[in-house]
């Protein structure tokens, strides 16, 4: 395992009260895989993919480990954390500005990563920041190198911050929403490219997101996350071709449109997910599921294995059935 | 009779500092029948939120007619579209963007009544809350401001004020797209429900085609200020013609395409084009694999196919892009690829 989270918790305190936004969830991501993590608004997934990073929020208090090749990363300093992320671990985020400086030419925050973590001198760094531009497929990388972000267009700079945060040569890339703001044929584009880069350098993936297509494209393993609590974890054909939470089962059928016939209702659950502060007793999914009972108002359900997955769920959804969800 | 009509529709923005002039639309012909949905997508950039507002008339044409039920609704001022807008609204993708935030639900609901001036008096509120009820908001608190209700909750508020006067149509841009998964289906399914009550028609506009497909009755694609395909829904979704309809529809996989060894996405290179460097003969020809000289040199006209009564803007269209169009629609349903 590359990564083992035990029992992670993340919250905040707020006039006096301790806001846990997540409770104590557990999971391993094996070497060479693509991890997703599903979650809704508020469902804490990118919280706990930042924290994998040491990226947690400064105000945020955690417990719980987080094992990254063996280093425990939370409560780690700060200084040790930098020189892991680079070399240790990328990051991706939907919004290339938020990682590209707008006053320095692409090229030089390339070299700049891999001078700052002492992995090559200036001349060399430019070298391979070309290297770098020209492996995520941007055309012309000389010209790119001293052009400054606002320069190019939007898929470049997605391209441009990939290659930033691969340059340093991490064996784990977490990526939150990297796609959440692209039109479909360069997020297409994008897919592709992370599928190839993956498989040319021996990557890691945790992508964290929303979209179901993507994750039907992307997934080997896949996490459920509701209410900062975990609902089902499995490998990703039986999560989402038998989704056996019921809430699993509810964000597939929205992403089944394309299955259900033209203008008839879809199978949608009721209501919104709850904010911080405010989930509920017991099961957190019971207000809004279709199979709830009194059971699952009292009592929170233990993580168990079922069938492929692991769940949470008193009452979940058997294969058979879950196909007839799928078909209907 | 179309209620909707937009006839040859152009508009251009003038850039300031003496910039070139860039085409939003360009020359685009939809209309919306009584009781249908209109599904127009496209990418960013390819005109469709400008095609939106030229419907509801927040800006005005460069070129072109738009008429209403009928009516030439072109050259009316605002005064002259009080009426027409009471029969015509609008939702847009982000409703706490798109509601004033510092007034109560209350004040957000009670405003068109105000701006048409219909008085219903003591019978205001009671008119209120059966709106709000009838968009599945029973019991919330109308002196709230829009900021402490949720993305899914402020977007049926959207359209609970959009059905304040008894639209015929409601002009929907992107209005699922901020919402997450499982509030899009709720939005998808209330938007079923009152056409299916009040028999109202849309015209919405999306990047999604999943719900595109799902609830239009026809779609048109745009690529670049101009609409490339158009037909009824069963016919884009299944056998779209041209190649940038197919490259839409094969760039998000469905679950149901995940389930196929081997499939394989249309994948388009480059960048998304700029509607202010529009290149010559077929705009889409740079990102098209099947271009040729022909596709360089002469647009090609929207025509008719035989038959169907899809209309496509290509050259090679259907001699040349059928068989991919079956396949792609294939993949998309989960059906093995034809041998």
């Amino acid at each position: 395992m590359i990564l083992s989270v035990r029992d992670f918790a993340i919250g905040f305190q707020r006039e006096g009260q301790n806001l846990v936004a997540v409770d104590g969830i557990s999971f391993d991501v094996a070497e060479g895989e693509t991890f997703v993590i599903i979650g809704e608004s508020g469902s804490g997934k990118s919280l706990t993919g930042m924290s994998i990073a040491g990226l947690q929020p400064p105000t945020a208090f955690v417990s719980g480990s987080i094992r990254f090749k063996d280093r425990e990363m939370l409560k780690r300093p700060d200084a040790e954390l930098r020189k892991l992320r680079g070399p240790e671990i990328g990051l991706i985020y939907q919004d290339p500005l938020s990682s590209l400086n707008p006053v320095w030419p692409v090229g030089d925050q390339i070299a700049e990563t891999l001078v700052a973590h002492g992995l090559a001198g200036r001349t060399e760094a430019r070298k391979r920041a070309v290297e770098m531009l020209e492996r995520v497929r941007i055309p012309d990388p000389r010209r790119v190198t001293s052009a400054y972000p606002h320069e190019i267009s939007g898929g470049m700079r997605q391209r441009a911050m990939i290659a930033m945060a691969l340059a340093a040569g991490p064996s784990l890339l977490i990526a939150d929403e990297p796609t959440a703001a692209l039109d479909v044929t360069i997020k297409a584009q994008m897919l592709e490219l992370l599928a190839e880069l993956k498989r040319e350098l021996a990557l890691t993936i945790i992508l964290i997101t929303h979209d179901m297509g993507v994750v039907a494209e992307v997934a080997d393993r896949i996490l459920v996350l509701y209410a900062g609590r975990i609902a089902e974890v499995g490998p990703a054909d039986s999560i989402m071709l038998q989704p056996s939470h019921p809430y699993t089962a509810a964000l597939m059928t929205s992403a089944m449109i394309s299955q259900t016939p033209a203008k008839q209702e879809l199978n949608a659950i009721v209501g919104g997910a709850p904010g911080l502060g405010a989930f509920p007793s017991g099961c957190r999914f019971h207000p809004r599921c279709p199979r709830a009972q009194d059971d699952c108002k009292a009592i929170e359900p233990p993580r168990r294995k079922f069938g492929a997955v692991e769940l949470a769920c008193h009452h979940p959804i058997e294969a058979a059935m879950s196909l007839q969800v799928a078909r209907s | 009779m179309a209620l909707l009509e937009l006839d040859a529709v152009s508009k251009t923005f003038s850039q300031r500092r003496g910039g070139r002039a860039v085409q939003a639309v360009a020359g685009v012909s939809v209309a919306v029948g009584k009781g249908e949905t209109l599904g127009l997508v496209g990418e960013s950039g390819c005109g469709k939120s400008t095609l939106a507002r030229l419907a509801l008339k927040l800006v005005d044409v460069t070129d072109g007619r738009v008429r209403f039920d009928g009516i030439d609704v072109t050259g009316f001022a605002s005064r002259r579209m009080l009426p027409i807008r009471r029969r015509l609204q609008a939702v847009f993708q982000d409703p706490l963007a798109s509601l004033n935030a510092r007034m109560t639900i209350a004040e957000v609901m009670r405003e068109p009544f105000d701006t048409h001036g219909v008085k219903l008096g003591a019978g205001l509120e009671a008119r209120i809350r059966e709106l709000l009820s009838f968009v599945g908001l029973e019991n919330i608190d109308i002196q709230k401001l829009p900021g402490q209700f949720s993305g899914g909750q402020l977007q049926r508020i959207a359209i609970a004020r959009a059905l304040a006067l008894e639209p015929e149509i409601i002009v929907a841009d992107e209005p699922t797209s901020a919402l997450d998964p499982s509030i899009q289906a709720q939005i998808v399914n209330l938007m079923l429900q009152i056409q299916r009550k009040r028999g109202i028609s849309y015209l919405i506009i999306s990047h999604d085609l999943d719900v595109i497909g799902h609830v239009a009755d026809r779609i048109a694609v745009m690529y670049l200020g101009t609409i490339i395909e158009q037909g009824t829904a069963d016919t884009i979704m299944q056998r779209p013609l041209h190649p940038y309809t197919q490259a839409l529809l094969s760039a998000a996989p469905t679950l149901a395409a995940r389930r196929q060894v081997g499939w394989k996405r249309i994948m388009l290179t480059g960048d998304p084009p700029n509607p202010a460097d529009v290149p010559s003969g077929c705009r889409f020809h740079p990102r098209c694999h099947l271009a040729r000289d022909i596709c360089r040199e002469k647009v090609p006209p929207l025509r008719a196919m035989p038959g169907t009564g899809q209309m496509v803007a290509c050259h090679l269209a259907p001699e040349e892009t059928a068989r991919a169009g079956a396949e792609v629609g294939r993949a998309r349903r989960g059906l093995a690829a034809a041998s």
